[in-house]
């Protein structure tokens, strides 16, 4: 059948400054860029993704990436990637794939919501020479404490369920082997490791040269179970039940026979190239009371302890589903928003189910508080945060920490071309090509990772300090410290802010 | 060892079980056990238990090693996950048994429920197998992955069409075997999967399985043996690899 798909994007070559080094064509594994008879190079737009990778490796800088220019007649609803979309499908019958979070100009609440910062009174504090408190504890908290003082010492005398310590309220988010390459989860464990913080698997297993970054490692068990086995609990800080993702919620995940190769299948125990398939309920869960039994039977299996996550995507009952996954047993409640980001996930679903995490934040801590159950769970946000401010947001409205993933892969390389699934990953992170996987250098990728989050941990202690707060903790679901800038009287009844400029009381 | 576990908690019972393991016994029998769950879950070793009375949900789960023989029935979930090792039971059991489950053994004398043997899988040396002497229900063997289901439809009193398993059999399966000992109809079957007779390897594996069902059950293999077998295997290990447009 004749395609009638066009391409999306224009390789411009200046060849005054093409010196033919063939750096491209080694580069792309979309094999955009070939050389011809006569030695000279030229490029095939229409397998072009936009990595940007031959053009950030080209040494002379002679490659630019443009959008194709084809014209279409102008039209509001009939735009040139609906009618590519439609194409892809009359020519195939296929559900529409793709990778990375929703990219729809859904309003971004994050950027309606301004900080607050000391003037005058309440002085604000200086983070260079004061001692800043970044640190949080995730986990059931009890309801009281009782402690026994004898002889000038103190003694806690409630047993305090398990906790994770979080030296920054940063994690990385569930990435699977799998999904990323081996070099890509070896950098985050040890970034994890160096900052303090966490880092988890996905539902893909741990790979063995992992384990040593146990004590910072995230381990998730979801549907499909793959790789989940005694020493899998065991080489964990916390384990995360994974009912549903930001990206696809509602619906499982495929893992292509192609990604599965010898290391994949060792780690997730199937055999090689069979299709790794998550559905999308667990089949032994069907309610609150089968969600107790599973996580009952990991804090069994764990001796108690492990803090036990349950993972969501924010949907629209999402304040009632999580007062429920804390009345289950749960310690600690991850909201995956509909920006969140997936390897792979029909794009219809991607860009059309689930809701903002800011609304899910504000609306499940409000119902956890109401209920007065708030301290029994830790809330655990995660969905496309972009910076420092988004995670002090977050934070500020009722969430104990933040999930980034996507923020993660940029940090590494990832240029966002959302073609997660095609496993041709020219920056080495969402491949299981051996020769394309080498191109991340975990040493490099794991420093990567580490500035970033030690350069957003700064900005937050700078931003906290001039709120005039000297605790991550005392500013959690202190919406006070937010106002919101062009939002209905409804969306700021959610959020729980009032409009930038209204008076305290 | 002798634990009584009347009037226990689940959580004080498995306790009292793992402490007598930590403290070396290697041969545990549990007597009035009454719906506690989770009993042997994520237990490790070398380890021998008898459960008098019918243990609560989740039997095994997560279990490698130990070798579990309930003298009553199971609830749901017996072998969720199990890793190694082997669970016998003397009686029926319930819904979802061995999900997820990728090696050891689970032997059910009498029914099963729904969704038995789902998600199974089996990599390499290690091939989980479940058997099932009565009949089970729907979803047998759902988005099956690996090992092996076997249901030997005894003492069901055969329905007259001699089915032995409920709908959607096998649906989504794209790894491992399912031997029946009866009959099943196309309407019965996930579209992924076959009905194939046994081949001889086939029978040399069904042969040594019954042998050790009947072993463990006090059945006679010979008379079992004698029944007709199917196979059911799926004719892709990589069913929606066309589902989507790239």
């Amino acid at each position: 059948m004749k395609s009638y798909i066009l391409p999306e994007f224009k390789i411009k070559r200046d060849n005054e400054r093409c010196i033919e080094c063939q750096v491209c064509v080694r580069q792309c594994a979309f094999e955009v860029h070939k050389v011809s008879q006569d030695g000279s190079i030229y490029s095939e737009n229409d397998k072009c993704v936009a990595c940007e990778r031959c053009v950030t490796f080209c040494p002379t800088k002679a490659l630019t990436i443009e959008e194709y220019e084809h014209y279409i007649k102008d039209n509001a609803n009939w735009t040139a990637s609906v009618q590519r979309n439609i194409w892809k499908q009359a020519e195939t019958g296929g559900v529409l794939l793709t990778g990375m979070g929703n990219p729809k100009p859904y309003p971004i609440y994050w950027d309606h919501l301004l900080l607050n910062a000391s003037q005058v009174t309440n002085p604000s504090i200086d983070p260079l020479r004061e001692p800043m408190e970044l640190r949080t504890y995730l986990g059931s908290k009890p309801e009281s404490l009782e402690v026994e003082i004898s002889g000038g010492s103190v003694r806690l005398k409630t047993k305090v369920s398990p906790q994770l310590k979080l030296e920054v309220p940063i994690m990385f988010s569930a990435m699977s082997f799998g999904a990323i390459s081996y070099n890509a989860c070896e950098a985050l464990a040890r970034a994890a490791t160096e900052l303090g913080t966490y880092c988890n698997t996905g539902e893909g297993g741990l790979h063995e040269k992992l384990y040593k970054y146990a004590d910072h490692t995230i381990v998730q068990v979801a549907s499909g179970r793959f790789g989940v086995h005694k020493k899998y609990l065991e080489k964990a800080a916390a384990l995360e039940i994974k009912i549903g993702q930001g990206a696809k919620p509602g619906i499982g995940g495929h893992l292509p026979g192609e990604k599965v190769g010898e290391e994949v299948s060792r780690t997730r125990m199937i055999p090689v190239g069979s299709d790794a398939l998550s559905p999308a309920p667990h089949h032994d869960i069907y309610s609150i009371e089968d969600l107790s039994q599973l996580i009952y039977s990991l804090k069994e299996a764990t001796e108690y302890t492990k803090p036990v996550s349950v993972k969501i995507a924010a949907v629209h009952n999402v304040a009632a589903i999580s007062s429920g996954i804390a009345r289950a047993g749960a310690d600690i409640i991850a909201i995956d928003g509909f920006r969140g980001g997936t390897g792979a996930a029909p794009t219809v679903i991607r860009d059309n189910v689930g809701i903002p995490v800011e609304l899910a934040i504000a609306a499940v801590d409000s119902r956890l508080r109401e209920e007065g159950i708030r301290n029994r769970v830790s809330i655990v946000a995660a969905g496309g945060f972009r910076s420092s401010a988004d995670v002090i947001k977050a934070i500020a409205l009722g969430a104990d920490a933040v999930y980034i993933a996507t923020a993660a892969l940029v940090a590494m390389g990832c240029h966002v071309c959302q073609k997660c699934y095609t496993g041709k990953c020219n920056w080495g992170i969402a491949t299981q090509d051996p020769k394309l996987s080498k191109r991340l250098n975990p040493d490099i990728a794991a420093e990567r990772l580490y500035n970033l989050v030690a350069a957003w941990a700064h900005e937050i202690s700078e931003m906290l300090g001039g709120m005039g707060i000297n605790a991550i903790e005392s500013l959690k679901g202190n919406r006070l410290h937010l106002r919101a800038v062009g939002l209905t009287k409804e969306e700021m009844d959610v959020l729980g802010v009032k409009v930038a400029g209204a008076p305290l009381s | 060892m002798i634990i009584d576990a009347t009037g226990l908690h689940y959580k004080e019972l498995n306790e009292r079980i793992r402490k007598a393991i930590r403290g070396g016994a290697r041969k545990l029998k549990v007597l009035g056990v009454n719906g506690q769950r989770f009993i042997a879950d994520g237990l490790e070793g070398n380890v021998f238990i008898t459960v008098e009375g019918v243990p609560g949900n989740d039997l095994g789960a997560f279990m490698k090693g130990p070798t579990v023989v309930v003298r009553g029935n199971g609830q749901d979930h017996v072998a969720n996950t199990m890793d190694e090792g082997k669970i016998v039971v003397h009686g029926s059991a319930g819904d979802v048994l061995g999900y997820g489950m990728r090696g050891g053994k689970l032997f059910i004398k009498g029914d099963a429920g729904y969704r038995v043997g789902i998600h199974m899988k089996q990599y390499k040396g290690k091939v989980p197998v479940i058997i099932i002497g009565g009949k089970v229900g729907d979803f047998f063997g759902e988005y099956m992955a690996g090992g092996i289901l076997l249901v030997l439809g005894l003492n069901t009193g055969y329905s007259k069409n001699g089915q032995i398993a409920g709908n959607f059999l096998a649906t989504g399966m794209h790894g491992g075997t399912i031997f029946l000992r009866g009959k099943v109809e196309k309407y019965q079957l996930g579209r992924e999967v076959a009905v194939f007779e046994p081949e001889e390897k086939d029978w040399k594996l069904i042969e040594k399985l019954v042998k050790e069902f009947s072993n463990d059950m006090g059945l006679s293999a010979e008379k079992i043996l004698k029944g007709k077998f199917i196979k059911i295997v799926p004719v892709s290990h990589r069913p929606y690899g066309n589902l989507y447009a790239y």
